[in-house]
């Protein structure tokens, strides 16, 4: 009687239970992955070595010192969309060959909150990578930042990883039909959108109907937005004007999230009924 | 017996492994994974290039950063392809101790295991050079190619490589929970220091050292040289070397890397059997 009284044995529902949900699976991202000191490290040294390289081959052609920033800033957002692959789309797909995916929906909680604690937990994980970056790309390179509005840089950055999250919210339940198939997927989705992004030049080099149809990813008018309120002369190089890109950030942040919950109640469903909760399809 | 057990093993692995590469889904899906990520990574460099230059790809530059790039992909997929087979067969699937215990030699499996990325990285390159002189204008005169020395640099590279790669995997035994980034972290690194996209000139000059330690340096400058020779005298970085001192080079330095590569091999391999590491598993 005693034991079901204490402090750990409080049944939680409703909004607490929601609450508690996301706290608790953010919680391995944000503490866990930093006890792990040797992951940091490679966490850190493999967008550096990205930078470092597209830096020189820059300097190789005597490019105006914007393009250092603009790989700087790309190398540090590197490590949000690889956290989106590999630790959001992907993670419900490792959970299920490491078998804790039944035990997820066995509990009795929601799935978006978990979908909500992987992306709140590797957002602030990954947001202290993305800083460390920047400050080693700018004190190797010298670059220098002149931000000219930061509230619209702050508001460009939140909207921009809401929208990034909720993409691999929703992309997470995607895989969650894939076998292994699923590394493979997320493997592909590397240098592709890196290119089409815009990581490491401005995304209006490429022809307008191209980074129009790569702004369905929110970091392509992310960082073009963020290049543009924190270079000088980032604003010659954008693709669209601050605010309209804001505006589009926005809405692909409710579209985004809407379809995760959407996308997530089916191909839980579909998953059920065809039996792959449990399977390890290796 | 010991020559049949060397080929059977390095036979079979090559066979699993083309199996695990490429089976995963159907061929044509799995031709356009083959191809669109080497296309991209190149496609990164030809647009940053294409930027700065105004789209003059005729200067020396472009073919230096254009081939350099599209044979750098033979790096990561020989030197991982073979270190990865143990972090496959170890936290994978599970199979190592069982490849352990089979009438196998274990370094000439691993190396076996390496040809399933060699396969599919030389159509990476082969399709990345096809599209620099279809689309990009990278002019490589076929009848002009030094084929000799092309071939000649091919084979001692890769098995460079290869043999790069069993000193990872050697290390991937002995490690747990970051075995996966060993291969990307070196293969990053050599991508710097080895003049793959950017003269080493670019280099600050007391990391140029470096460069000038690494085989591949010599061997990506070779591959340059024999496909589009007046690409090396626009650079000085190793203008004053005559294609065969850089052979020269390339294999002394391949056959020291080598050597040390087979002896951490045997190392790390006593190592993780003493401590019983062959069948751990992290689940990371």
């Amino acid at each position: 009687m005693e034991a079901v009284s204490r402090k750990y044995s409080r049944k939680y529902t409703g909004w607490r239970l929601f609450w508690n949900t996301i706290i608790a699976r953010a919680y391995p991202r944000i503490v866990g992955q930093q006890r792990e000191v040797s992951w940091l490290v490679f966490d850190l040294i493999m967008p550096i070595l990205g930078v470092v390289a597209y830096v020189f081959v820059y300097r190789a052609l005597n490019a105006p010192e914007e393009y250092i920033g603009f790989v700087v800033m790309g190398g540090a957002m590197t490590a949000f969309w690889m956290n989106i692959l590999w630790s959001m789309s992907s993670q419900l797909y490792w959970e299920k060959e490491q078998g804790n995916l039944a035990l997820y929906i066995m509990a009795p909680n929601s799935m978006m909150a978990i979908l909500l604690g992987m992306a709140l937990g590797g957002m602030l994980a990954t947001a202290l990578r993305a800083i460390v970056v920047t400050l080693i790309g700018v004190w190797l390179f010298g670059v220098s930042f002149t931000v000219t509005n930061y509230v619209q840089l702050i508001l460009v950055f939140m909207l921009a990883m809401v929208a990034l999250y909720g993409m691999g919210m929703m992309m997470a339940s995607a895989f969650l039909l894939f076998g292994r198939e699923a590394w493979h997927m997320a493997n592909l989705a590397q240098e592709p959108i890196f290119l089409a992004s815009g990581f490491y030049f401005p995304i209006k080099s490429l022809p307008f109907w191209v980074a129009a149809g790569a702004s369905i990813i929110p970091l392509t008018l992310g960082m073009d937005a963020m290049r543009q309120l924190i270079f000088p002369t980032g604003f010659k190089f954008g693709f669209l004007t601050v605010h309209l890109e804001i505006t589009i950030l926005a809405v692909l942040c409710v579209v985004f999230i809407v379809t995760a919950k959407v996308l997530l109640g089916h191909i839980e469903k579909i998953a059920i009924r065809e039996g792959r909760i449990t399977e390890s399809r290796r | 017996m010991q020559n049949s057990t060397s080929w059977r093993s390095f036979r079979m692995a090559a066979w699993l492994g083309w199996v695990i590469e490429s089976n995963w889904t159907d061929p044509f899906l799995f031709a356009v994974y083959s191809i669109v990520k080497p296309i991209s990574g190149a496609a990164i460099l030809v647009v940053m290039y294409g930027i700065i230059s105004g789209g003059n790809f005729d200067t020396p530059l472009f073919p230096y950063i254009y081939l350099g790039n599209a044979f750098y992909i033979y790096v990561g997929a020989v030197m991982t392809g073979v270190s990865w087979a143990v972090v496959d067969d170890r936290e994978h699937y599970k199979t190592l101790k069982y490849m352990y215990i089979a009438p196998i030699n274990i370094p000439i499996y691993l190396l076996g295991r390496g040809v399933a990325r060699f396969i599919t990285g030389s159509i990476a390159v082969v399709i990345t050079i096809a599209a620099g002189i279809w689309f990009l204008n990278v002019n490589i005169n076929f009848a002009e190619v030094d084929w000799l020395l092309f071939i000649v640099t091919l084979i001692v590279g890769v098995v460079m490589l290869a043999l790069l790669g069993l000193l990872l995997a050697g290390v991937t035994l002995t490690v747990a929970r970051h075995e996966g980034f060993i291969g990307e972290a070196t293969a990053g690194a050599l991508y710097i220091f080895s003049g793959a996209i950017f003269p080493l000139d670019v280099l600050p000059a007391w990391l140029r050292p470096i460069g000038y330690f690494m085989p591949t340096t010599y061997w990506l400058e070779l591959l340059r040289r024999s496909l589009v020779g007046n690409v090396a005298a626009a650079f000085p970085t190793l203008a004053n070397f005559s294609d065969l001192q850089i052979l020269g080079i390339m294999v002394g330095l391949s056959i020291f890397f080598g050597t040390i590569s087979i002896w951490v091999f045997r190392w790390c391999d006593k190592f993780a059997r003493e401590r019983g590491l062959i069948d751990r598993t992290t689940n990371y």
